[in-house]
């Protein structure tokens, strides 16, 4: 038998706050972008700004590095009011999606610009140039130029640049999603290595919710210019506090079936719930219109579901084996409802199947705001 | 236990075999030949009128090939033909040319990519105002503006000089100039001038350490319009010049228009092909750099 051993101090504790931004706004001309938007980060701290295109996450990082003039609100990096500051000025490394190296320079000359813009002496720049050539691995290529080197080696090269310059903030722009896959994941792992090893303050944009979900100490979720969830990657997981968060969350996405709640019974079609078990966020059980929402890992099958406190029978639908899951379609009181299952599971199509659902696990919504009960 | 490798069957096998002498194909170089034949014609004729004596010429075979190959036409034209008061040839002329084609050239390029970079990434105050005023400019006839120009000119004490001129030609210039350079930048990827914000290059920083050395293409096309276009003016130059700064143009014009003497044709073709010679120089040597620096373009990181 394995001891179990104690629980670990948590890594972040977040002292003072790196960077602030208080009642932002930010209009394109008559387009509102980013609205009263406030949010802190934490000294070393790791935050993603997740969302779909065009939720204004770019926008913000581009306000923070000072390279878009805000409509209104205030900006602080390292406690200072840094909303008027130049990019160059604020502390900060950027790295973006395009790699954005310059491509008549050599990868050397990539790295020295801002250093040799910044005039610093010529051997401080080369000690510099070294260690981050050191760090990233890239000493090799230093007298290339852009063209020849490959996707990979470009987002190390840009990082390497956001590197030598030594600050304590670092942007990051959706830095993978030119990358393929496989590649991906190898610089994600990097990146997060990275930043166990510099303790700077990263803010990291992606609409890749499995990028967000490793990397990130928190989450922001944007939607339309606002956050409409701030919390660690379990928080946001599971416990999602609008029905927008728990569907953008979780791959396959999560089950919702429309009904409403009396005296502590979600009650839709012919399911009829009892709520025991299940944590409102007012304490108590609230009665109305309401949405549940289970994600389909949760939903309990095989031996276990003569355990659990609701059962259903469903008739199997479809089933997509993914070699370490089978996910499995049905219905339920009229929706669409998905489950994952053992990939060893032996079921098939037309089968009737037993599923066992823990309130405890779910998570409800008001029909009408569709925040988190 | 290997297989047996695969026996071909008989038929098709490997590339499709294209015949030369297709239908589509004498087509296509057919009329190609003709087109070329057609544009090449008269520069035929202009070379070999340009090579004979006089007598050859009035026996009136103007396709023949010079019986008597003579460069005298060639150098009277340079230097001895006569406008309708002096007898100087081409050679002043030529030199007014040079001394208002490389003026004109460098000074519209540097302003108006100047212009374009500002307009493209620095989006200033008024930007859209200024490029929509600028862009009008381009659409309004020359001719209206003629004469409110020489009284420009006069007041600035710069009618009839060459600085006048170099003035009228970088003005002219702007509108299409700065319409170019400013598409161009603003096709060249955002996040570079971004990166190069935050890694602290200003203004200038960003223009000749960025923009600059990325623009050899749009900076070749600039040139090619310029340098054509400026040594080709005709009306600008009678205009606002006068005899002694007259550019090559009007001289050959003044060659071939005099009107005293015998119409020395094999004179009136050399002078022409020698003012035709600088613009057709930039198309040969800035053609090859135009087609480097697009290939260069196309691989950038
Ligand atoms: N320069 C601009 N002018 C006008 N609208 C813009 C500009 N840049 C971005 N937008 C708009 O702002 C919104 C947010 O854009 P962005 O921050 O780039 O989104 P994303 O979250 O995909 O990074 C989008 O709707 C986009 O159309
Ligand atoms: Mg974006």
């Amino acid at each position: 038998m394995c001891a179990v051993l104690p629980p670990a101090l948590s890594r972040v504790e977040i002292m003072s706050n790196s960077i602030e931004i208080k009642n932002l706004d930010l209009n394109f001309g008559s387009i509102e972008v980013l609205q009263n938007l406030n949010l802190d980060v934490g000294k070393g701290e790791f935050l993603v700004l997740l969302g779909s295109s065009g939720c204004g996450k770019s926008t913000l990082l581009n306000c923070i590095a000072g390279l878009l003039d805000v409509t209104a609100g205030q900006i602080h990096i390292n406690n200072k009011n840094v909303t008027w500051a130049e990019p160059s000025e604020r502390g900060i490394g950027m790295v973006f999606q395009s790699y954005a190296l310059y491509p008549q320079m050599t990868v050397e000359g990539n790295l020295s610009f801002g250093l040799k813009n910044a005039k610093l002496p010529k051997a401080e720049i080369a000690d510099r140039v070294k260690r981050a050539a050191d760090i990233l691995q890239i000493e090799p290529l230093l007298k290339r130029k852009p063209a020849a080197l490959s996707g990979g080696q470009r987002q190390r090269v840009a990082i390497g640049r956001a590197l030598v310059r030594d600050v304590d903030v670092f942007l990051f722009d959706e830095p993978l999603s030119n990358l393929d896959a496989k590649l991906r994941a190898d610089l994600r792992v990097e990146i997060k290595r990275l930043h166990q090893k510099l303790e700077n303050t990263m803010v990291y944009v992606t609409h890749d919710q499995i990028e967000a979900m490793t990397l990130a100490d928190r989450i922001a979720i944007m939607r339309g210019g606002k956050i409409m969830q701030l919390g660690t990657p379990d928080e946001i997981y599971g416990l999602p506090m609008n029905k927008y968060v728990a569907d953008f969350i979780g791959s396959p996405s999560m089950n919702f079936i429309d009904g409403s709640i009396q005296n502590g019974v979600f009650t839709a079609g012919d399911l009829a719930i009892s709520l025991t078990g299940y944590e409102f966020t007012s304490g108590e059980a609230v009665d109305g219109g309401a949405t549940l929402g289970i994600r389909p890992e949760h939903v309990i099958t095989g031996e276990l579901v003569s355990h659990s406190p609701y059962c259903i029978d469903v008739e199997v639908e479809l089933i997509e084996p993914t070699g370490s899951d089978k996910l499995i379609d049905c219905q339920v009181a009229g929706h669409l409802f998905r489950v994952r299952m053992d990939g060893q599971a032996q079921v098939s199509v037309g089968e009737v199947l037993r599923l066992g659902i823990d309130p405890a696990r779910a998570s409800l919504f008001d029909a009408a705001t569709e925040v988190r009960l | 236990m290997t297989k047996p490798p695969p026996i071909l069957l008989d038929g098709p096998q490997g590339p499709k075999p294209r015949r030369v002498l297709s239908r589509r194909n004498i087509f296509l170089y057919g009329t190609l030949l003709v087109i070329t034949l057609y544009y090449a014609m008269p520069l035929y004729v202009m070379i070999v009128t340009s090579l004979k004596g006089m007598p050859e010429i009035r026996m009136g075979n103007i396709f023949s090939p010079p019986m008597e190959v003579t460069f005298e036409p060639w150098v009277k034209a340079w230097s001895q033909a006569c406008t309708g008061l002096t007898c100087k040839g081409l050679s002043t002329g030529f030199w007014n040319s040079v001394k208002i084609t490389i003026p004109s050239v460098i000074l519209s390029i540097i302003i108006a990519s100047l212009n374009g970079y500002a307009l493209a990434n620095w989006k200033f105050k008024g930007a859209n105002v200024f490029f929509t005023i600028l862009i009008f400019g381009a659409f309004i006839p020359y001719q209206v503006m003629l004469y409110p120009i020489v009284i420009m000119l006069r007041e600035m004490g710069l009618y009839g000089s060459l600085g006048g001129l170099v003035l009228v030609h970088t003005i002219f210039g702007m509108p299409i100039l700065t319409l170019l350079f400013r598409n161009y930048f603003s096709s060249l990827p955002e996040e570079l001038f971004k990166a190069a914000r935050v890694d602290g290059a200003g203004f200038w920083g960003i223009y000749f350490r960025i923009m600059v050395p990325m623009s050899l293409p749009i900076f070749t096309v600039a040139i090619i319009l310029q340098v054509t276009g400026i040594w080709n003016d005709f009306l600008f130059g009678v205009v606002y010049t006068g005899p002694e700064t007259y550019p090559m143009t009007v001289s050959l014009n003044n060659i071939v228009n005099s009107t005293q003497g015998v119409k020395e044709y094999n004179i009136n073709m050399a002078a022409t092909i020698i003012t035709g010679l600088v613009p057709l120089t930039i198309y040969f040597v800035s053609g090859r750099l135009f087609v480097r620096g697009i290939a260069a373009g196309a691989v950038k990181g």
